[in-house]
Parts: C-alpha cells; sequence; structure tokens
C-alpha cells in the first residue's frame, strides 16, 4: 500500500516537473504547422517530426545562428571558474578544518562567515564595481575575466562544502600520514583528496550549475566577444524566432548538464568511505 | 642517544592539566610500559612525544636534537594507536608500503619489506583488499605491520592489542617481545591499562597518574613495592583491597573494630590512622574469627573465583583457586594474613611492604 502511494507519488511529481522539459523536447522538433495550429504533443501521431529547428542552431546551409561556440565559451568559463574554486577552495577548507587561526577575538568561525558573507550581497550591487574593475585589468570581455568573477562567487560555497566535509573525515588520518612522513601539503594531496571525491564532486557539481548557468555576469561582463550560451540563448528569444528553434536551443543548452547528472549519479552510488577508522 | 623529557606540561582550556612536569629519559633499545587509568595521561605523553599535541612549556630532545624544532613529519615516530587507523583508500599492500617509500625507499626495497611485514600479522592473503573489506582485528594487524615496518627510532604503542581477541593478543605479545628486542637502537613506550600485559611484557615500567609519573622501576619492583596506593591499585589486577585502621596498643583495628595483632615489621610505627592493603590471593577465607562480611559479588574465570566481600571495614576481594560455590549475599569470614599487609600513610605513601612471594 506504501509502495504503490509511493509509487504515484513520484509519478505524479516527476511528470509535474518534467513537463515543461517534456514539452520544449517535442516542440524542438515540430515543424511549423504542428505549432502555429494549435497545441500538440505526441510525435508521429500528432505532427511529423523535423529537424528545422535543430538545424537552425547548428552550423550549416539552413543555420540561423550557430550556438557552438558560445558553447565552447561557456565549457571554458565553468570549467576555468570550477576548477580555480575547486583548487583553492578545498585547501583553504582545509587549512579552515585542521588548523586554528585567529587574531584577537576572530578565529576559524568567522573566517568561514567571512567567506560566507561574499554571497549574502545580491549580485546586482557588484556588477558596476566588476564592470570598472574588469576595465581597469583590461580583461573586460574575456574569458579570464568572467571566470575570476564567476569564482568569487563559487568559491565561498566550495570553502563552506568542503569545511563540512573535511570536518566529517577523521582527523587521526592525516595525523598518521603527517608522522609517516608527510608534510600538510603532501598529507592533503596524498591522503585527504582521494578520500574527498564525494565532497568535491558534490561542490564541483554546485559549481558547473552555477557557471553554466550564469546569465548576469556573462551578459553585462562579456556579452560581445565572449558570448556564452545562455546568453546567446536569451539573444535568440526575440518576436521574430520561432517557438521550435527556441525549444531546440533551450534543449540543446541543458544536454549537457544532464548528461553530467548521470555520470555523477553513477559515480557517487560507489563512494564509500568507510574502513578508515573503527 | 635517548629521548629525553625535561618539564614537560601541558595544559588545556578544556581538560585542564594534561601532562605535569614530566622529566624522563627513555634509552634506546629497552621497552617502556606506561601504565595507568584511562585519563591518566599516557595517550597524551605519547602525542606531546610524536608531535601532535603541542607542550607548553619544557622540553623534549632526542638524540640531543630539540624536537620543538622537528615538524611532526621529521621526527620519525612510529605509532600504533588502540583505534587502527588506515588509508580507506589504499589496499592492504599500498598502506604497509605507504610509509616505507615516504622514507625515501626504493620501489622494490619498499615492496619486499612490506611483503616481509604482512607475512609477520598473517595477512598475506589479503594483499589487494582494501581495510573496509577486513575484520577490525585484521585492520589493526595492517596497522601493526605499517608501524612496525618503519624501523623508526621511537616506536608509541597506545594499547595496541586493546581491540584484538584473545588468541591473537597472546600471539602478538610475544611477537612484540621479539620485534622490540631486534631493534636495538629504538626507543619503544608501550601504554596499556592491564597489569598482567605490563608484567608479561617484563619491560620497565612508568605508572602514570593524573599527568605525572609516579613511579618507575623494573616490573618486580613496582610489583611488590608499590610507592602509594594510587600505584597499587593500579598495578594489582585483581584489584588491591585497601582498608582504614589505626595502629594502638599492639593491635591493628580495623574500623569496625575487629583487631589483629602487628606483624613484626610494623612494630616501629607509631600509633594513629594508616591504611592497609592485601592482594586478593593473599586472602584467605577462614572458619571462624577473622573479618565478617557478606558476598557483593562472584566472577568465576576458570582457573580461579573472585569473591568481592562487603564487610563492615569496607570492601575486600579475595582470589580462591579453582572454582567454588560461593553464592552472592552468603556470610563469610575472611583472615587478612599480617606478614601479606602493605601498610600505607593516610596520604596514600607506602610504610611497609610484605617479604617478596618466595620467602
Amino acid at each position: 500500500m506504501y509502495k504503490v502511494l509511493k509509487a504515484t507519488f513520484i509519478t505524479i511529481w516527476s511528470l509535474f516537473v518534467l513537463f515543461p522539459i517534456m514539452w520544449a523536447i517535442t516542440t524542438s522538433f515540430k515543424p511549423e504547422s504542428a505549432v502555429v495550429n494549435g497545441a500538440t504533443f505526441i510525435p508521429f501521431l500528432e505532427f511529423q517530426p523535423s529537424l528545422i529547428g535543430w538545424k537552425a542552431i547548428l552550423p550549416g546551409p539552413d543555420s540561423l545562428t550557430n550556438l557552438l561556440t558560445p558553447t565552447l565559451n561557456s565549457f571554458i568559463v565553468t570549467a576555468g571558474a570550477t576548477a580555480i574554486s575547486l583548487i583553492f577552495g578545498s585547501l583553504a577548507a582545509y587549512g579552515l578544518s585542521r588548523f586554528t587561526y585567529g587574531w584577537k577575538n576572530y578565529s576559524n568561525a568567522d573566517i568561514i562567515f567571512f567567506f560566507v558573507s561574499q554571497r549574502i550581497m545580491p549580485p546586482v550591487v557588484l556588477a558596476i564595481p566588476f564592470f570598472l574593475l574588469l576595465k581597469e585589468l583590461k580583461l573586460l570581455d574575456t574569458h579570464l575575466g568572467l571566470i575570476l568573477v564567476l569564482t568569487s562567487g563559487l568559491m565561498p560555497v566550495v570553502v563552506w562544502l568542503m569545511v563540512d566535509f573535511f570536518n566529517a573525515l577523521p582527523r587521526e588520518i592525516d595525523e598518521m600520514a603527517m608522522l609517516e612522513g608527510c608534510n600538510p601539503i603532501q598529507a592533503f594531496f596524498r591522503t585527504i583528496l582521494p578520500l574527498s571525491k564525494p565532497g568535491l564532486t558534490v561542490a564541483g557539481m554546485f559549481c558547473v550549475i552555477f557557471g553554466w548557468n550564469d546569465v548576469f555576469f556573462a551578459l553585462t561582463l562579456t556579452a560581445t566577444k565572449v558570448l556564452t550560451l545562455p546568453v546567446a540563448v536569451i539573444a535568440l528569444n526575440g518576436t521574430v524566432t520561432p517557438y521550435w528553434i527556441l525549444a531546440a536551443s533551450t534543449v540543446f543548452s541543458i544536454i549537457p548538464l544532464v548528461g553530467l547528472a548521470f555520470v555523477i549519479e553513477r559515480f557517487l552510488s560507489r563512494g564509500n568511505l568507510s574502513g578508515a577508522v573503527r | 642517544m635517548s629521548l629525553i623529557l625535561k618539564n614537560v606540561s601541558v595544559t588545556t582550556e578544556k581538560d585542564g592539566v594534561i601532562l605535569d612536569d614530566i622529566s624522563f629519559e627513555f634509552k634506546p633499545g629497552r621497552i617502556y610500559i606506561l601504565i595507568g587509568r584511562t585519563t591518566s595521561g599516557k595517550t597524551s605523553l605519547m602525542r606531546a612525544i610524536a608531535g601532535l599535541l603541542p607542550i607548553d612549556s619544557g622540553e623534549i630532545t632526542m638524540n640531543g636534537v630539540d624536537f620543538d624544532e622537528k615538524p611532526i613529519w621529521e621526527r620519525d615516530v612510529a605509532v600504533v594507536y588502540q583505534q587502527f587507523i588506515n588509508y580507506p583508500n589504499k589496499t592492504v599492500l599500498q598502506n604497509v608500503e605507504f610509509p616505507l617509500l615516504r622514507k625515501g625507499l626504493k620501489k622494490s626495497e619498499a615492496r619486499e619489506v612490506a611483503l616481509a611485514s604482512i607475512n609477520k600479522v598473517g595477512l598475506s592473503d589479503y594483499l589487494d583488499r582494501k581495510p573496509s573489506q577486513l575484520s577490525g582485528g585484521q585492520q589493526q594487524r595492517v596497522a601493526l605491520a605499517r608501524s612496525l615496518s618503519r624501523k623508526s627510532h621511537i616506536m608509541l604503542l597506545d594499547e595496541p592489542l586493546m581491540n584484538l581477541d584473545y588468541k591473537l593478543r597472546e600471539q602478538l605479545r610475544v611477537e612484540f617481545k621479539e620485534i622490540f628486542n631486534s631493534q636495538k637502537d629504538a626507543v619503544t613506550i608501550y601504554a596499556t591499562t592491564e597489569p598482567p600485559e605490563a608484567l608479561i611484557l617484563g619491560a620497565e615500567i612508568l605508572v602514570m597518574h593524573e599527568g605525572r609519573i609516579i613511579q618507575y622501576g623494573s616490573p618486580t619492583e613496582v610489583y611488590e613495592q608499590p610507592q602509594s596506593t594510587t600505584v597499587a591499585r593500579v598495578i594489582s589486577d585483581p584489584p588491591m583491597s585497601i582498608l582504614p585502621v589505626s595502629l594502638a596498643a599492639g593491635e591493628i583495628r580495623f574500623s569496625d573494630g575487629y583487631s589483629q595483632p602487628i606483624p613484626a615489621k610494623m612494630k616501629n610505627f607509631k600509633e594513629g590512622r594508616y591504611e592497609v592493603g592485601i592482594r586478593a590471593n593473599d586472602i584467605v577465607s577462614a572458619k571462624s574469627g577473622g573479618e565478617k562480611g557478606t558476598i557483593s559479588l562472584v566472577e568465576v574465570s576458570g582457573s580461579e573465583t573472585l569473591v568481592y566481600v562487603d564487610t563492615p571495614a569496607g570492601e575486600v576481594v579475595l582470589q580462591m583457586e579453582g572454582i567454588h560455590d560461593v553464592k552472592v549475599g552468603e556470610s563469610i569470614s575472611v583472615e587478612l594474613p599480617g606478614n601479606r599487609l602493605f601498610l600505607f600513610e593516610t596520604n596514600g605513601a607506602l610504610c611497609v611492604s610484605p617479604d617478596s612471594a618466595g620467602e
């Protein structure tokens, strides 16, 4: 009985959540007639699928716009920001988890709060300062500029997540590593980091999702030469662009994240920390 | 060429004084047993030597080198904890190889030493397992193999046999003796709470209590001449019975009025309040006379029976050979042979110890 209820609930909820995506997917394969003459949902039955939407966004004779270059830009920016955030964020988090720092009344907890407090301000407030800053640094409209700006938003969260994760790892492991001849940096890279894959995955996921989806900074700081995918998709959203092209472009832009989700789901279910300390 | 501790003290906000002005010289090639209750500072002393616990004052030197200037990873200290620690992401072989490789051994050498060490603890069939795929005892053996193969100059073992089963303990105890004795230039410090273990390993014994070393000596010395009631309690298993008495008019008077003549050795002490201690195997159950009490607990271990007796003068533990049919609640008379009594001042200091068991 409970199982049936659960299954029913999950089914209904999934339908509810996935419906817009399913609609977008079907719409992306629709020809003009299937969109303008009232709602249709089922391919082959209600309409004959066509690839005109997809042909419009990919390079080729029917291309309306090329989304591959923005995809590459998005990829570079996301990967860069994620890598920097993970490397330096987890190093900072390890320090905050294992050592005590302080000045007067301020200690580790305050440093962590300082990190997280970077996220309190709404990004809108930062747009103009960032613009001026990047202009001075000659980084406006470059990959590196956007990577640094995104990192400033992502790294605090990585630090915050990883401090908690490292706190949960037995301190005895790095103590043992140090007793066996590793300095703290070696202890971190040789024993703690290999154990931190689940934590790094979660933090990395967070970075990738937010980095990939960022519109605001990409639009304000790098909208001409370094056009990212979300900005490109939004740019398509004019009165002249047909729905099937819009649908194809949105579906196209979520494919990498969906793929990543599947890969990581596999990976996370294998994570195992037992056996360090009984 | 020895490990010297000079006035080492550690105080923390949370636990107060952990180590209280410890000075001691550990000589290489010897085994030192730290014995004491939990929280007596055994583990803290080891952590201080290893560098995991920063010391507030005093100094630790090894071969004349001040440890204060040497970070943990340069001290070359091998540690086996009571709760064993292995790297969960490495296999058994990789676990044992890790410290050897860190020490700068060549790959082939490290493998050879690691394999020999794993073989010694009987885990050759499990080389490629991860620690999580092993039983608790096996995991502890991996930790042991890892630390023992390092041939460090300082070996710290913190109750390493605590979590193992009886058979394996016996076996490893014997092996420990061999391993320790084969390392001529290493200082070995072994912490335990169990008096038999300390006595079997037959090394020098340091009795710790509340962050201080309260007695140091050979096992026989510490066992036969405990300098205080605290040492007597720590080193005696089954526990020593300690009762308040007063010496007066040629008699030992117990608090409930029972008295017996003063043995010859105690005649010279002036009258007043004292405490007497007696080991469980020296107490005799008597048909008549003696101290009367009721049995509060009976522990049968097979070869012997421990009987806890509540007497008006205090609790007495008596050990009887073989299995005896005594029941809780029964009344019993116990005799405390005068020549087996320890006499302590009321502040715990030893006045008289009985002659050695042989006499």
